[in-house]
């Protein structure tokens, strides 16, 4: 027997905006000091109201487009009623029945270079305020649990997908991929770290029949994993638990409802999580203190616009215009939209993508990394190490005279520019010099002084050649290399 | 000494304005009456002596700087204790809330306090709103300043009591079902609900946010127009705040109505309706009639179904907006939890009193899964007809005349145990919160065992001024706001 | 009609409240009578009738994404029937 892995994924992600959804408080993500991001509207006094967010309405519709979604042209608020210390109204606002988006899909390439693609369809993407957060004691002896409201009413963005994806892997490479394309877009940081995207995973088997047939197992949902590497791990351990316990049960999609399971990162294990007394009845109603958002297809129209290429079209992009591999477009584009805009400049500016890539994803990367920098703040601009790289590309500089000078654009206190780069070339003579008359002259001189190398090198001991080029770039400050050593073998074997 | 508390509110902010009079005086007046008389009205939860005089004494300063103070010159006013104030225990009337100090205020006491007004005390009111009579506060019950064995009505209880016993010349209540008319009817003093949306209810403690809207009670229209001129208009932190101008209701207040149209509904006068107060309403639409108005047969054919409607929306929404008094950001909190959900369940147990009980019981069940079409949805059905009835009303007429409540003034303690009697007595006031309408209660006059009986006059979606303005036209040729109960006269 | 005691308790438990014997039998006997009263709603043929949810129906009311001072932490919890000074207690939750 064997089977197929269904799984679904609920995706909640934080809108980066300013203030709250409901409210003027900040979203800054601030664990350090509870409860100071607070207010009547936030800590659900009696008598306050929550008034919309634009930008966070804004943002969730991009977030939408960015996923295919169709936009629902009327879309309301409604409350879902739990009791939790992180919630302190007793509901949060949310949409139940009438979300701003639905039907979308993501296409993920689930082979590297390219290969396989698998549609994800996207059932709805709805907007709702965050949670707080609560704080449970470790130590096992039942002390009280911490409350913070600091992140009570963040906008969240919750996407929910239809069962498309079919393996552990698969469900990973999804997360990246909508990491990748909403902190692309802009509509988040989705910072896994700090909870800003959080993941749900629905997981069964169908289990294929000696008939033919197909039988489900019952579904469970793997609640609040933080990390794209948990989440494979989850549903990895959560497929093997599911297969052994059919084997030894046989029980299916109709013997038991779908229950609910936490993942222990330590053991790398799922586990049962305390199931409610009753099932839950959510009394979802409209809310009365917020009224409906119309959306017109002109604004759609605009936001469309605002949207700009995705990263999947750049990928593509990137391959067909500057011959760049799978794997070298991913880690630029993954740097962000910033990134791959710096990309192309230098790319474009010195005519080949593929040096320019190589810079970006070894030097440039390196750079950033060691000095704590993002590229908005690094201190060589996109055009001024176009025009570095530029020059090895024209033979006026070699890789090794442009690391230099790129190390000394550094160490200097201003931002670069290319007067640098041509004082910097000039003071320490790294110019590859161009002139072949000097260069012949050089050689001459030196087949003239060094009988014995090269009688060598005319008896076939080819390694005799590099005594005589070291000797001519001495002779000669800046010569290309590669040029000499052309030069002189043809001059030896003339 | 005559008291000025006997003055119709009109009166007052002339001298006021005029400087005859000091608000330091006339609060003095208040704290003194409050003093005498509310330990047998018991309208207040909570007087602050000296904040009052120190805010009132603050504008007679203004005032003798030649500072101009707000429109409301110093008047004292009793706030229902549901109305948010910064610094000020905020109770709701509930054990829930009895330690609760509120750390902001409501927009209305932001507009209030511009406009020149002198916050004196928390007026009692029935738990969270919910009641007819002012029994259901945790605290205390307020009696009928004309029968102090008789409820004052609710459930903005202390609110209308403290007007009609002239211990504040003005009051603020809030309406979700009748609660600011109601009560104005049977305490014989002036009580408006405006149009939803027309004042914020940012910092109004919720009952069903649908429906309610703070509104002010005064002695007479001059002062309910007033109040209401301070108090309304756009704020940008409630979402159903309606952005539109505010027009001076005061200054086009005396100018009587050419022409007016009277709506009058057969339904208003059904089976239901005490003799007495139907023989009083009669008398009112023929002095309107003698006024040169034209009477004009309505229908509001699904008036019927408004309380059953009522009493699945007002809970629903009751039932959530209850859910954050559970013992953890604030309110009371049990002492006996060993769990969470124990904590949950005995702190709301503990501190809701019997009706709030009910009505979260109601909403909780209207809304749970399986009865809310059959429930909550249908209700919101039958809204949309009641809204519709009013629409057609108002294309044929300017206003709609009829009266507040069934009956007059019943006694503590007869309804208590009968909440579908005490539901019934708000049966001609609640369609207006269903429909978003204003509604006006005015004082009639008195009933033949000597109770006031109110008028109610309604009128289409932001016509306050056309309200207003018919109800001074009665006012000004009937004279029964002058009537004041036996024990504050002086 | 009346609520069984089992009705009335599933909702009590829903709604978080704990209620005593003789508020069970009361709630069950009063709510009854409300449903009972409510049910004329059903004389009613409302097919196609647009429910109404806020009398004054606006929409678009949407606040620009700029902050406004919070409450400081004090005033926030200053409420709260137990704090640490920092945040709201609650007797442990449990999980898992
Ligand atoms: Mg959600
Ligand atoms: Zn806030």
């Amino acid at each position: 027997m064997s089977y197929d892995v269904i799984i679904g994924l609920e995706v909640h992600v934080q809108l980066q905006t300013v203030s709250k959804i409901f409210c003027g408080c900040s979203t800054a993500f601030n664990p350090d000091q509870p409860n100071v991001q607070t207010c009547p509207v936030c800590l659900g006094l009696p008598g306050a109201l929550p008034v919309l967010n634009a930008e966070a309405f804004r943002l969730a519709v991009k977030t939408a487009l960015a996923l295919n979604c169709q936009i629902a042209g009327f879309t309301k608020w409604d409350r879902k009623q739990y009791f939790y210390p992180d919630l302190p109204k007793g509901y949060q606002i949310s949409q139940y029945d009438l979300p701003f988006s639905h039907d979308g899909h993501v296409d993920v390439v689930t082979e590297a270079d390219g290969g396989a693609v698998r549609r994800v369809r996207i059932l709805r993407a709805h907007l709702e305020e965050d949670a707080g957060k609560n704080m449970h004691d470790e130590s096992g002896r039942g002390r009280d649990s911490l409350v913070d409201l600091n992140r009570a009413g963040t906008p969240l963005v919750e996407i929910v997908t239809h069962p498309d994806l079919r393996s552990a892997e698969e469900a990973r490479l999804f997360l990246q991929d909508l990491r990748l394309l909403l902190t692309d877009i802009g509509v988040s940081d989705c910072n896994m770290q700090e909870g800003s995207l959080r993941c749900d995973a629905n997981v069964n088997l169908h289990v294929h029949q000696p008939d033919g047939s197909k039988v489900a197992t019952p579904i469970v949902e793997v609640k609040n994993i933080n990390s794209f590497r948990f989440t494979e791990q989850a549903i990895l351990h959560e497929v093997e638990r599911q297969w052994e316990l059919y084997q030894k049960t046989k029980q299916t999609i109709k013997d038991a409802p779908k229950s609910t399971r936490g993942f222990d990162p330590a053991r790398g294990v799922t586990y049962a999580m305390r199931e409610k007394e009753e099932a839950a009845d959510y009394r979802y109603f409209p809310d009365p203190d917020l009224v409906p958002v119309t959306v017109t297809d002109e604004q759609i129209a605009t936001l469309r616009g605002e949207l700009g290429e995705l990263p999947a079209a750049r990928r593509a992009r990137y391959r067909d215009q500057y011959q760049l591999s799978a794997y070298d477009a991913g880690v630029i584009i993954d740097q962000g939209r910033e990134y791959s805009r710096y990309f192309e400049v230098v790319a474009e500016g010195c005519g080949d993508g593929k040096q320019a890539a190589n810079w970006l994803t070894q030097d440039v990367q390196r750079e950033l990394n060691e000095r704590g920098l993002t590229i908005a703040t690094f201190p060589v601009p996109a055009d001024v190490l176009a025009d570095l790289l530029k020059r090895v590309t024209n033979k006026q500089l070699t890789i090794k005279a442009a690391r230099e000078v790129f190390g000394a654009l550094l160490e200097g206190e201003e931002t670069a520019t290319t007067a640098r780069i041509e004082a910097i070339v000039a003071e320490r003579g790294l110019a590859i010099v161009q002139d072949d008359g000097a260069i012949d002259a050089a050689i001459a001189d030196v087949i003239a002084r060094n009988p014995k190398p090269v009688a060598d090198f005319k008896a076939g001991k080819q390694q005799a050649a590099g005594a005589l080029i070291g000797q001519v770039m001495r002779a000669v400050k800046g010569a290309d290399p590669q040029q000499v050593r052309e030069r002189l073998i043809a001059k030896l074997s003339e | 000494m005559s008291s000025l508390l006997n003055l119709p509110a009109a009166e007052l902010v002339t001298r006021l304005a005029a400087g005859d009079v000091t608000s330091a005086a006339l609060t003095e007046e208040c704290l003194a009456a409050i003093s005498q008389r509310d330990s047998s009205v018991r309208a207040f939860l909570n007087v602050d002596v000296e904040r009052s005089l120190a805010q009132a004494r603050s504008i007679d300063a203004r005032r003798a700087a030649g500072e101009s103070i707000g429109i409301l010159q110093g008047l004292p006013i009793a706030v229902k204790d549901l109305i948010c104030e910064e610094g000020v225990s905020c109770t709701c009337a509930s054990r829930m809330l009895e330690n609760y100090i509120s750390p902001y205020s409501a927009h209305v006491i932001e507009r209030l306090r511009a406009a020149g007004a002198v916050l004196v005390g928390r007026a009692n009111m029935d738990e969270f709103a919910m009641g007819s009579s002012g029994e259901n506060s945790a605290f205390q019950v307020t009696a009928n300043p004309w029968d102090l064995e008789r409820t004052p009505g609710g459930s903005s209880s202390g609110s209308a009591a403290a007007v009609a016993g002239r211990l504040t010349p003005m009051s603020l209540g809030s309406d979700t079902g009748g609660s600011i008319r109601q009560p104005a009817s049977l305490c014989g003093v002036v009580g408006l609900k405006p149009t939803y949306g027309r004042v914020s209810r940012y910092g109004l403690v919720a009952f069903a946010s649908s429906l309610d809207q703070i509104g002010p009670f005064a002695s007479d229209v001059h002062g309910a127009a007033l109040l209401l001129e301070a108090m309304a208009g756009h704020d940008p932190r409630d979402s159903t705040s309606v952005d539109r101008p505010v027009p001076s209701y005061t200054n086009s207040l005396n100018e009587p109505l050419k022409g007016l149209r009277i709506g009058v509904a057969r339904e208003h006068f059904a089976e239901g309706l005490d003799d007495e107060v139907a023989e009083v309403v009669r008398r009112a639409l023929d002095v309107y009639r003698s006024l040169g108005a034209e009477l004009i047969d309505i229908e509001l054919p699904h008036s019927k179904y408004a309380v059953a409607v009522y009493y699945l929306i007002a809970p629903s929404e009751a039932s959530s907006n209850l859910a954050r008094y559970e013992g953890i950001h604030y309110g009371h909190r049990t002492e006996k939890a060993g769990s969470l959900a124990d904590l949950y369940a005995r702190s709301r147990g503990e501190a809701f009193g019997t009706e709030v009980k009910r009505r979260i019981m109601l909403g909780v069940y209207a809304l749970s899964s399986g009865y809310y079409d059959q429930y909550y949805v249908k209700a919101l059905k039958v809204r949309r007809l009641i809204r519709n009835d009013f629409d057609a009303a108002f294309a044929k007429v300017d206003v709609i005349a009829g009266p507040v409540t069934p009956s007059t003034a019943f006694k503590l303690g007869e309804r208590t145990s009968d909440p579908m009697a005490m539901y019934l007595s708000d049966i001609y006031t609640i369609p207006a919160n269903l429909a978003g309408i204003p509604g006006i209660s005015i004082p009639a006059g008195l009933s033949p065992s000597g109770l006031p009986v109110g008028l109610q006059l309604q009128a289409a979606p932001f016509a306050e001024e056309t309200l207003l303005r018919a109800a001074r036209m009665f006012e000004a040729a009937t004279d029964h706001h002058r009537l004041i109960p036996p024990m504050a006269r002086s | 009609m009346s609520l069984t005691s089992e009705q009335v308790r599933k909702v009590a438990s829903l709604a978080r409240l704990e209620l005593s014997d003789a508020e069970l039998s009361d709630l069950g006997a009063k709510l009854g009578q409300t449903l009972d009263y409510v049910a004329r709603l059903n004389e009613l043929d409302t097919d196609g009738v647009e429910p109404l949810v806020h009398a004054i129906e606006l929409s678009n009311v949407l606040r620009p994404d700029v902050l406004a001072p919070s409450l400081p932490r004090d005033r926030g919890l200053a409420n709260a029937p137990r704090t640490d000074g920092k945040h709201f207690l609650v007797p442990a939750i449990l999980e898992g």
